[in-house]
């Protein structure tokens, strides 16, 4: 158990050079002071976009480091990151997830489907994008996105 | 209690309050460098403080005034326990009643408002986390006292501020079989009041599982900032008595230079807790609810033997 | 002396305004009573502050023996707290007479039942002793029997608390009267000095009966059986003063034994110590896990007496060790635990009438929300559960804080079986706390706060002024004395000092509680102070936080996962609150609960009905008091065969008899 402890604090980090270049921040970083806390919404994903938010919450892109965090619950939350197409039974639930959140609030819609429906544009049982239901602060296109696309955008919000 | 008194409960008290979130952040750095992240800067806690201190505060409806007492309560009952116990300093003001039996029962005041709160807010989640905590608390109470208890033979007194200096002038009180295994049932103690891993999970996204998290799912804004500083601090107070029980050494007596001494100590010691209870948290699953009767109940035997062999020995 | 006499002179004319026309019969009766209870107050009051009892004997009021009058200091203790929650109890019973407790007879049992909590501990003798208590007895007997006609719950509890009492009255008639012999005189101070000649297997059963008897009166377990049935039964004011004052008087009469019979061996006192630690743990688990208010509130009652004993038994065993400082501080911190007990004990049960008088319901899980609907009565109810759970400033605190010193101080020099005993003593103590907070959490965070889980409860609006002032009253005792504890200190050192002089240096004073001789000090004023002003220090950062651009305040439906309707039936209800503790005390309280699931008939995936049933009972009664009555009822029926009216068969039973005694005879 020690040895196991001992390699994982000392197992350099993976992560790219890519934290060195910065680009411009998000005008709503400014409320944020380096802070930012997410509730995730899966408002009818294929889960695709999930696996992509997983791995940038792990060692490998670690938003952590940059000041992001998912939270339980939309009243600790400053931003909704909203995946999926908004099916018609997700509607109601995201926007009271919304409606829950202290302001100022911001929505993020990840991936292709939250921006426009993607793939199932037209589909009988979606409601329509993620716009249609709540106002989007800041899109990642993507289908799904890349960590680091993920992960750039988030760093727009937290200027870091 | 005269000014100098004074000056060193306040000086203790922005010790505290200042230290909660920086050691909220050392446990998560180091928590995340155990996983091979790199983790957040150790001032992250104090930067999600500053921009909650910016944000709405959203009230569930149906709820009344007692919801936002609450975290002002939390903060304030650890804050007066801050100024009172001798964390930094063995000088604080009324350091003649500064009392174990007092300290424990001014935390628990926070610990029920806080309960009946999230009990206000009229949702199953709040219910859940207040059941829970409680229902805990009310396992950890005996560990907790029969462990005071025997960390009172020496002296017979319940005085912190004595039993502190007492340990430090005589060391082989700390040695002790009965000092050594009221501490033993302290760790229990703490790992749960503090809501660490095995008995709570303080990173849970899971509702389900949730304990602490579950109390103050409801909270946003100022009123969240004020509970995670007031949670921050009561750790910090539990780290540092534990501290000063088990090393009860440099803790300052008088004047600015020793005092200047006792933080910086303090600071250490806390710290030290604070990276052994996160890898400790690391290398542990979190237990069953209803395995921690057990868990809690072994804390109070070794309370237990704790006073027997120290009454015995004497 | 005088003060006594105007006691029951407006005691009786109390009783004797039930014959008023209806209108005015309540408030009339309260006057009268107001008279007695300042009387009785006044008379206390000046026993406590000079420490020179009050004595006298009056020859005509019973027959061959007359009265005897001797109000000690420790029995002026007890007169005044029973004095205090008599005045709030009668406040509030001029608002609640609109619900109950207003018929003729109620009156006249209310009246009378005041008068016998003022006079029980002024009692001088073992006739006049037991004349009281058995018409305090009874009058508490008619109180709880008040609502028999239309309630079975009534009728049943009426019958267990007249068994139990009874009983209890029956053992400690034995132990008087067997003292009594001894000394050749019914007068406790004869009694007191005789005793001691006595041999000591005598002293021990008598303390035994005594002990049983009194604990019967007190609720301990395993006689605490009564208390739930009763205290639910009874009308608001009457609970108060029976849980308030009447089960204090037990612990009078257990420390009235200890006054009569000497400190005596240790064991008693383990004995007594056992009993307490079973009533504490016991108690408390089972109010944590009632859902009907007032039975929550008996059970804590129970709880708290056996705090109170084992404070007494810690006392015992300390004065039996030699340990006098240590048995000293044992004996004011249980004083001081009863009348705190009875202050805030009856707060809560006032509350709980109020209410009641206001939704009609004792069932926790259908109230909630009443903090917005009856704001003064959360707040007190607030105020009374805070202080049961001990928390500070209340005098709850101050109470628990005694006896914890008092056990640290007692291990000092302990024998091995003292020590053993402490120990216990405090894991015991710190359970029930524990335990005793989830119960006052679920109490108010189910019934006050939260949303309304009834129409009823929704619906009520805040109870008339007397039911909020009489309360009130003692509320405001209960942040006093907890604040300055120096107000109560003054007369439980005074009260003590009749039984065993004050070695522990306990003094209070505005700046809290100092033992002097030991170490150890406690000052609730400043850090009353000290947290109330960092409270409203940080209620005006607050205010000024927020953002700039937004509203800094919202109220949004709470979270329920995106849910669109969260109703109130899905908050959590206090049998849910208190699962996780009855499943891990699953051994000790066994719970009778019946899950029945009946699936559709096409799949057993699909569920078509569950219906879940749990009883309200008490394991000891289950397992005790059950299979004795069942006994006796099988007894009871085969011996029914034996008179069956035939007039030969009863002539052939007198000379079986007559055959037998002659043989035995020869």
């Amino acid at each position: 158990m020690i040895r196991s402890l001992v390699t994982s604090w000392t197992r350099r980090r993976r992560v790219s050079e890519r934290l060195r270049e910065r680009s411009a921040p998000h005008p709503a970083s400014a409320a944020l002071h380096h802070s930012l806390q997410l509730r995730h919404v899966d408002a009818g994903s294929c889960n695709g976009c999930e696996l992509e938010i997983a791995s940038v919450f792990g060692p490998v892109y670690d938003a952590e480091r940059v000041g992001v965090r998912l939270v339980a619950s939309p009243r600790h939350a400053d931003a909704l990151l909203v995946t999926g197409p908004v099916t018609s039974n997700m509607a109601s639930p995201l926007e009271r997830t919304y409606l829950a959140m202290p302001e100022p609030r911001l929505v993020i819609a990840l991936g292709d489907c939250a921006r426009n429906c993607g793939v199932f544009a037209g589909a009988y049982a979606v409601a329509g994008a993620v716009g249609d239901v709540v106002p989007v602060d800041l899109e990642i296109p993507g289908c799904p996105p890349h960590p680091d696309d993920i992960l750039a955008a988030l760093r727009r919000l937290t200027d870091r | 209690m005269n000014a100098t008194r004074l000056v060193a409960g306040a000086l203790q008290l922005a010790l505290v309050v200042l230290g909660g979130p920086l050691l909220l952040g050392l446990m998560r750095r180091v928590r995340s460098r155990l996983e091979g992240r790199d983790g957040p800067r150790i001032t992250q806690p104090w930067r999600d403080l500053v921009k909650l201190a910016t944000k709405q505060r959203v009230r569930p409806t149906e709820s009344s005034w007692i919801f936002g007492l609450a975290p002002l309560v939390v903060v304030a009952t650890a804050g007066a326990v801050a100024v009172l116990a001798p964390l930094a300093t063995l000088a604080p003001p009324l350091a003649n009643s500064t009392d174990f039996v007092a300290v424990i029962f001014t935390l628990l005041v926070g610990s029920v408002v806080l309960a009946l709160a999230a009990l206000d807010t009229g949702t199953a989640f709040g219910g859940m986390g207040a059941s829970r905590a409680l229902t805990i608390g009310a396992l950890v109470e005996p560990a907790l006292l029969v462990a005071v208890l025997a960390l009172s033979l020496p002296l017979h007194s319940t005085n912190l501020v004595a039993i502190v200096a007492d340990g430090a002038r005589h060391a082989p009180v700390l040695v002790g079989p009965s000092h050594l295994l009221a501490l033993g049932s302290f760790v229990v103690v703490i790992l749960a009041e503090s809501g660490r891993l095995p008995v709570d999970n303080p990173s849970t996204h899971l509702e389900l599982t949730m304990i602490f998290e579950a109390l103050i799912l409801e909270y946003s804004g100022p009123d969240l900032a004020l509970v995670t500083l007031g949670e921050s601090m009561r750790l910090v107070i539990w780290l540092g008595l534990f501290a000063n029980l088990a090393a009860p050494w440099g803790v300052a007596a008088s004047g600015a230079g020793g005092f200047a001494l006792g933080a910086a100590v303090l600071v250490a010691k806390v710290a030290v807790l604070g990276v052994a209870v996160t890898v400790f948290e690391v290398t542990t699953a979190k237990l069953r609810l209803f395995r921690l009767p057990e868990l809690l109940a072994g804390g109070f035997i070794l309370a237990v033997f704790g006073v027997v062999t120290g009454a015995v020995m004497r | 002396m005088i003060a006594l006499g105007v006691v029951v002179i407006f005691g009786a004319l109390g009783a004797v305004a039930s014959l008023a026309p209806a209108r005015y019969r309540v408030a009339t009766s309260a006057a009268c009573l107001a008279v007695a209870i300042v009387a009785g107050a006044t008379a206390s009051i000046a026993v406590l502050a000079t420490g020179r009892a009050v004595d006298g004997h009056v020859v005509s009021v019973l027959p061959f023996s007359g009265a005897t009058v001797e109000l000690s200091a420790l029995g002026a203790l007890f007169s005044l707290t029973s004095a205090v929650v008599a005045l709030a109890a009668t406040i509030h019973w001029l608002g609640y007479q609109r619900h109950a407790l207003r018929s003729r007879s109620a009156v006249a049992a209310y009246a009378l039942f005041v008068t016998c909590l003022l006079l029980v501990p002024a009692a001088g003798d073992d006739v006049t002793f037991l004349v009281l208590w058995e018409l305090m007895a009874l009058a508490s007997l008619a109180l709880v029997a008040h609502d028999h006609a239309r309630r079975d719950e009534a009728r049943h509890a009426a019958w267990w608390y007249g068994a139990m009492t009874q009983g209890g009255a029956g053992a400690i008639t034995l132990g008087l009267v067997a003292l009594a012999a001894h000394a050749k005189s019914p007068s406790f101070a004869a009694i007191a000095a005789s005793a001691g000649h006595l041999p000591a297997s005598a002293r021990g059963a008598i303390f035994l009966a005594l002990f049983a008897g009194f604990g019967a009166k007190a609720g301990l377990v395993p006689f605490h059986v009564w208390l739930p049935r009763a205290h639910a039964e009874a009308p608001a004011p009457a609970s108060a003063l029976l849980s308030g004052a009447m089960v204090g008087l037990g612990i009078y009469g257990i420390l009235l034994a200890r006054t009569l019979l000497g400190v005596g061996s240790p064991w008693w006192w383990l004995v007594a110590g056992l009993v307490g630690v079973a009533s504490a743990l016991y108690g408390s688990l089972y109010a944590a896990t009632s859902t009907d208010v007032k039975r929550l509130l008996a059970y804590s009652t129970s709880d708290n007496m056996g705090l109170v004993v084992i404070g007494l038994a810690a006392s015992g065993l300390f004065a039996t060790d030699h340990h006098r400082a240590a048995a000293s501080l044992a004996l004011l911190a249980s004083l001081f635990l009863v009348t705190s007990h009875a202050l805030y004990k009856s707060t809560l049960f006032l509350g709980a009438g109020s209410v009641q008088y206001a939704t009609g319901e004792r069932n926790l899980d259908r109230l909630g929300g009443l903090a917005r609907t009856m704001p003064v009565t959360t707040v007190l109810v607030l105020v009374g559960g805070l202080a049961a759970a001990a928390l500070p400033p209340l005098n709850g605190f101050a109470a628990e804080w005694l006896v914890v010193q008092s056990l640290v101080h007692g291990l000092t020099g302990a024998g091995p079986v003292t020590t053993v005993a402490t120990t216990v003593f405090v894991g015991a103590l710190a359970l029930t706390g524990g335990l005793t907070i989830v119960a006052v959490v679920k109490a108010l965070g189910i019934g006050f706060f939260g949303r309304a889980r009834s129409d009823a409860a929704a619906t009520a609006t805040e109870v008339p002024l007397p039911m909020r002032i009489g309360p009130a009253l003692i509320a405001l005792a209960c942040v006093a004395i907890g604040v300055v504890p120096e107000l109560a200190v003054a007369a439980v050192r005074r009260a003590a000092a009749t039984m065993q002089p004050n070695r522990s240096g306990l003094a209070a004073s505005v700046t809290g509680l100092h033992l002097g001789a030991l170490r150890g000090a406690v000052d609730p004023l400043a850090l009353a102070l000290g947290a109330v002003l960092a409270t409203a220090a940080l209620a005006v950062l607050r205010h000024s936080a927020g953002p700039r651009r937004a509203p800094r305040r919202r109220t949004f439906e709470p979270w329920g996962s995106g849910r669109a309707v969260l109703s109130a039936r899905m908050q959590y209800t206090a049998t849910s609150f208190a699962e996780p503790l009855q499943r891990v005390f699953d051994d000790v309280l066994a719970p009778q609960h019946d899950l029945d699931v009946s699936h559709a008939v096409e799949s057993r995936y699909y569920v078509e009905r569950v219906a879940y049933a749990s009883a309200d009972d008490d394991v000891v009664e289950r397992r005790l008091y059950r299979p004795v009555l069942r006994l006796a009822t099988w007894w009871g029926e085969r011996a029914r065969g034996l008179a069956n009216g035939s007039v030969h068969r009863y002539l052939a039973y007198g000379f079986v008899t007559l055959v037998v005694v002659l043989v035995v005879v020869s």
